[in-house]
């Protein structure tokens, strides 16, 4: 390890410590969370993009999955909606399964003709109006149960953290889908491939309100840690927090945040510990001699598309998890945050930055691009106050630039992205 | 049964909006299709090329509003489009400039090319967003419609009407002619043959004298031309918001390579098919089957395929189903 | 000259020279760097040491598209047609560079290569093996070039197209233009070269008459097979 690193780890503890004296420790805390959920969905990224050198351009679909797994793992039950449309929908599954049986017998065991091509047509096209002759009511009663506070099925009632892995399976098992029908595509190819997987993956958690309460969020989530108002009222709690001269509000939303940190930490260094041994494994070194000359590789017999599938599946597991996770300390599900730039391509800028095909760097340009991400607007603020100030009060320019600071994100990002393509290509800590 | 009146509900909600729409994907296709020829790479900034092209006349013509210049019944957006087209031009040529032209210097792999054009779409998205917010805009004015509902009805006297916006009817020409001029510029004249040089073989075209920087400026200035079109043909007949033009990515990408990237007729085809594929498998056809069936066997739903909000799954089964089944294209792919 | 790609150099100190109107070939086995000396030659590869000149000029720091505006033109191994353009634009591609008498360089080229003009307005992935060796000599003679650089013209055709091509070769010098090219088919070469140039491992081996190399018993040995 180069002395430059771990510098650059303390240069991001620095900044955060700043934003605790300059704002307050609260935000300082709130974003080092985040940016240790960031962190992880970086180290997904590089370890298809840096390990692999696969495109995967879907990482918002599998992130917003895992917030799917939170709510169907950890929201109570909506029984009355289990008993209005829980049997249509077990109907509409079974007749979809059935369909696809039917019209994949059709297909391979019927003779490549017109005779087949209209058979399995024929069959997909009945198996639909079927389908949806009892997927259709089902959902309007479901949707109809109290829809300002449910209209949808809920989820299984369990502990929130076992959401976390079952958002990675959940991602995994869509990357094992998809991986399956695209890897084999060339580079850009499946950057668009993924792209568009992901827009529908979304469209379906917006649209499907029987499942996700689409736009009308699922609020509520239960927590894996304790509640403020909880701690506020034990007296052990606010006698301790007075002891260390704070006050019982600030020190139970410092406390959660922590604790959530806690948790959030314990998983990010896991994953690290398991990432390192990887990429050091033979396994590890299989996947960048692939990377580096695929052609190579496949002629000294090595299992090309088998390793892509494999380490795009765990690559996306990961997002899948750190999906889950991001619910979590939100504590409610909003399908309509799900965007493409804010996740997906924020999460490539982290890999570009920190540098592909290292952790350590992954690591470091997560939480990196996220302090920024997250302080630019506060930065901006201050630069455009302090440099218009002279315009006067009520100046129609200076309002401008003050509404514009909203905006700088993107712009910064991608200028981040292209200064570090072109001056420091191989990222802050590059790979060995 | 009425065939007749079903025929015009398909010309009125199908084939009119998506001959429309599907030339707005073709002259997005042929930008991304030019490029790729040109260059060798995806640019996934294009979406946002349009988006900044669209947002500059629309700037434009609300100050040639505020002057009272107008040229009724066509919407004004279109004395904006040469200043708008030259501002983008403009734009890409110095993108260019500073991101893309280093890259070539150094050979880079196309992977290099595609990651920096997600930077410069990450700039110029967050451009047009800072400039213009992020909001809906709305910037047709002029005669909205060229043949209305209630005119067609009353001409006919027939219970359905057959509308035609001034959006879609301008839509339609500009694309013809558009595909008209570049089939000219591209096999008529001496740059636009070096173009094709250039974009089948790179090596021979140096040793021929054709000089890359100058085919890959004008290839920029075309592409710049191309979006800012298809951007605000698009923006006049539905309405502008950035984000929109960022996922109009998509069916473009679809268009193109469903016709065989670095193909330009390739790229119209694509746009069409994508576009009509695209609309009719998300309209309920309950009114169609109306006038086509008898009374019992008229369907109880909507008869629609698949809900409006999934729409682009149309163009990513296309793309899947072209990827999988004839990866270079129905009209195959500019080797290089 | 010395030079070579990227890496480290791949011809060491070669002299190469050609006299107005006459036929030089550089023949020498494989991975000798006869295609490198002439990729040099017309500033496609880096020189570390050495310069070019030609016409008493010295080159050497010219882009190829200078050399070409210069008059000299090269004709590559492979990919040396535009495949999805027509024969007619191949040849209009390779007079880029002149402002006019483009039609009068067609009808020229034509006169050489009769079997190009039937085809003219087809694509060139169209052609045969030795009709796309035409075309690409033709597009390269477009410019009318002093020197016409020629990188193994023969390579994979058959007996009777190479035998061609050699005439096509051999009318083209006697038109005025000095050519220079890397045969693999040394032998038939060396039989119309006014000079030769024997590469062994980046440098010159042997350089000679074209009939006084093919005497040469120790050539004979090592480079003809007997």
């Amino acid at each position: 390890m180069r002395i430059r690193d771990p510098a650059m780890f303390a240069f991001a503890a620095l900044l955060i410590a700043a934003v605790g004296f300059a704002q307050s420790w609260n935000v300082a805390l709130a974003i080092l969370n985040m940016c240790l959920v960031s962190a992880i969905v970086a180290l997904g990224v590089n370890l298809q993009w840096g390990y692999a050198g696969l495109f995967n351009f879907g990482i918002v679909g599998f992130v917003a999955l895992g917030g799917v797994a939170t709510v169907l793992v950890s929201a109570p039950p909506v029984e009355d909606a289990w008993r209005a449309g829980g049997s249509g929908l077990a109907f509409a599954a079974l007749i979809g399964l059935a369909t696809f049986v039917c019209a994949g017998i059709a297909f391979f065991k019927l003779r490549r003709g017109r005779v087949r091509a209209l058979g399995t047509a024929a069959i997909l096209l009945i198996g639909l109006f079927l389908y949806r002759s009892f997927f259709d009511p089902a959902v309007e009663a479901i949707e109809s149960i109290e829809p300002a506070r449910f209209g949808f099925l809920g989820g299984f009632g369990l502990p929130v953290l076992v959401a976390w892995p079952v958002g990675a399976l959940l991602a995994a098992g869509a990357a094992y889908l998809i991986g399956k029908v695209a890897l084999g595509l060339r580079t850009d190819y499946l950057a668009i491939a993924t792209l568009s997987i992901a827009e529908i993956i979304i469209a379906v958690i917006k649209n499907e309100d029987w499942l996700t309460r689409g736009v009308k969020n699922v609020i509520g989530l239960p927590r894996p840690v304790p509640y403020e108002i909880d701690l506020q009222n034990s007296d052990e709690f606010v006698s301790a927090a007075n002891s260390i001269g704070l006050d019982a509000a600030t020190a139970s939303s410092l406390f959660v945040k922590i604790s959530y940190g806690g948790l959030f930490l314990v998983v990010l260094l896991a994953l690290y510990a398991l990432s390192q041994l990887a990429l050091n494994s033979p396994w590890g070194r299989m996947m960048r001699a692939i990377r580096d000359d695929e052609n190579a590789a496949e002629a000294l017999g090595k299992d090309v598309s088998g390793r892509h599938l494999q380490v795009f599946v765990i690559g996306s597991a990961i997002c899948g998890l750190a999906g889950a996770m991001m619910t979590t300390l939100e504590g409610q599900l909003t399908p309509g945050q799900y965007n493409p730039l804010r996740f997906t391509f924020l999460a490539w800028v982290m890999v570009i930055v920190g540098g592909a095909g290292s952790n350590r760097g992954a690591i470091l340009g997560g939480i990196l691009v996220w302090f920024f991400w997250i302080e630019v607007e506060y930065i901006g603020a201050i630069l455009a106050d302090s440099l218009t100030f002279w315009l006067g009060e009520g100046s129609a320019l200076r309002m401008h630039v003050m509404e514009s600071v909203a905006y700088m994100r993107l712009p910064t990002m991608g200028l981040i992205l292209l200064l570090m393509l072109r001056f420091y290509p191989r990222g802050l800590i590059p790979e060995k | 049964m009425d065939v007749l009146q079903a025929l015009i509900v398909i010309c009125n909600f199908v084939a009119v909006p998506a001959l429309a729409y599907g030339s707005q994907l073709a002259l997005g296709a042929l930008g991304v299709t030019l490029v790729f020829g040109v260059l060798r790479f995806s640019n996934f900034a294009h979406g946002d090329t349009m988006a900044f092209g669209t947002m500059v006349a629309i700037l434009a013509t609300w100050w040639l509003q505020s002057l009272g210049i107008g040229i009724h019944p066509l919407p004004t957006a279109l004395i904006a489009l040469p200043f708008s087209i030259a501002v983008t031009a403009v734009l890409l040529l110095a993108t260019d400039r500073f991101v893309y032209r280093f890259y070539r210097a150094q050979h880079s792999p196309p992977v290099i090319f595609v990651a920096a054009s997600i930077g410069v779409m990450l700039l110029f998205h967050g451009l047009v967003r800072l400039i213009i917010g992020p909001w809906d805009q709305n910037f047709a004015d002029g005669e909205r419609f060229i043949l209305s509902a209630r005119e067609f009805k009353r001409a006919t006297g027939l219970d359905e009407g057959l509308a035609i916006k001034t959006s879609q009817g301008i839509t339609v020409l500009a694309a013809i002619a558009i595909v008209a001029w570049l089939y000219w510029f591209l096999n008529r004249t001496r740059t636009g043959k070096a173009m094709r040089a250039f974009s089948d073989n790179q090596e021979l075209a140096l040793l021929s004298g054709i000089k890359p920087e100058r085919v890959v400026a004008i290839c920029w200035i075309i592409a710049a031309g191309l979006a800012t079109v298809a951007g605000v043909l698009y923006g006049l007949d539905k309405s502008f918001k950035p984000f929109t033009y960022f996922q109009l990515l998509l069916p473009i990408f679809a268009a193109a390579i469903v016709g065989g990237l670095g193909n330009p007729l390739g790229a119209i085809a694509g746009g069409y098919l994508v576009a009509f594929s695209e609309i009719a498998v998300t309209y309920a056809f309950k009114k169609v089957f109306r006038y086509l069936l008898p009374e019992f066997l008229e369907p109880s739903g909507l008869a629609q395929l698949l809900s409006t909000d999934y729409k682009l799954a149309v163009s990513f089964t296309i793309l899947v189903i072209t990827l999988l089944a004839k990866p270079t294209g129905l009209f195959g792919e500019a080797r290089q | 000259m010395t030079g070579g790609y990227g890496g480290g150099d791949i011809i060491f100190g070669c002299e190469i020279e050609a006299g107005d109107k006459e036929i030089v070939v550089i023949v020498g086995p494989n991975g000798a760097g006869k295609s490198t000396a002439m990729k040099a030659l017309f500033g496609m590869v880096r020189l570390r040491e050495g310069t070019v000149e030609f016409r008493d000029e010295d080159i050497s720091a010219l882009e190829p598209q200078d050399r070409v505006a210069l008059g000299m033109a090269f004709v590559p191994q492979t990919r040396n047609v535009f495949a999805s353009l027509t024969i007619e634009e191949n040849l209009e591609m390779g007079a880029f560079l002149r402002p006019t008498g483009i039609k009068i360089a067609m009808e020229q080229v034509y006169g050489l290569f009769p079997a190009l003009v039937e085809k003219r307005f087809q694509r060139a992935n169209s052609l045969s093996g030795g009709q796309r060796q035409q075309l690409a000599i033709a597009r390269a003679l477009m410019t009318e070039p002093k020197l016409l650089m020629l990188d193994e013209p023969t390579a994979g055709t058959s007996p009777v197209v190479m035998q061609g091509i050699f005439c096509h070769i051999r009318n083209i010098a006697s038109s005025g233009v000095s050519i220079l090219m890397v045969e693999q088919n040394a032998r038939k070469a060396l039989e119309i070269a006014d000079k030769g140039y024997v590469l062994v491992e980046g440098r010159n081996r042997f350089a000679d008459t074209g009939p006084n190399l093919l005497a040469n018993d120790e050539v004979r040995k090592s480079f003809l097979g007997g």
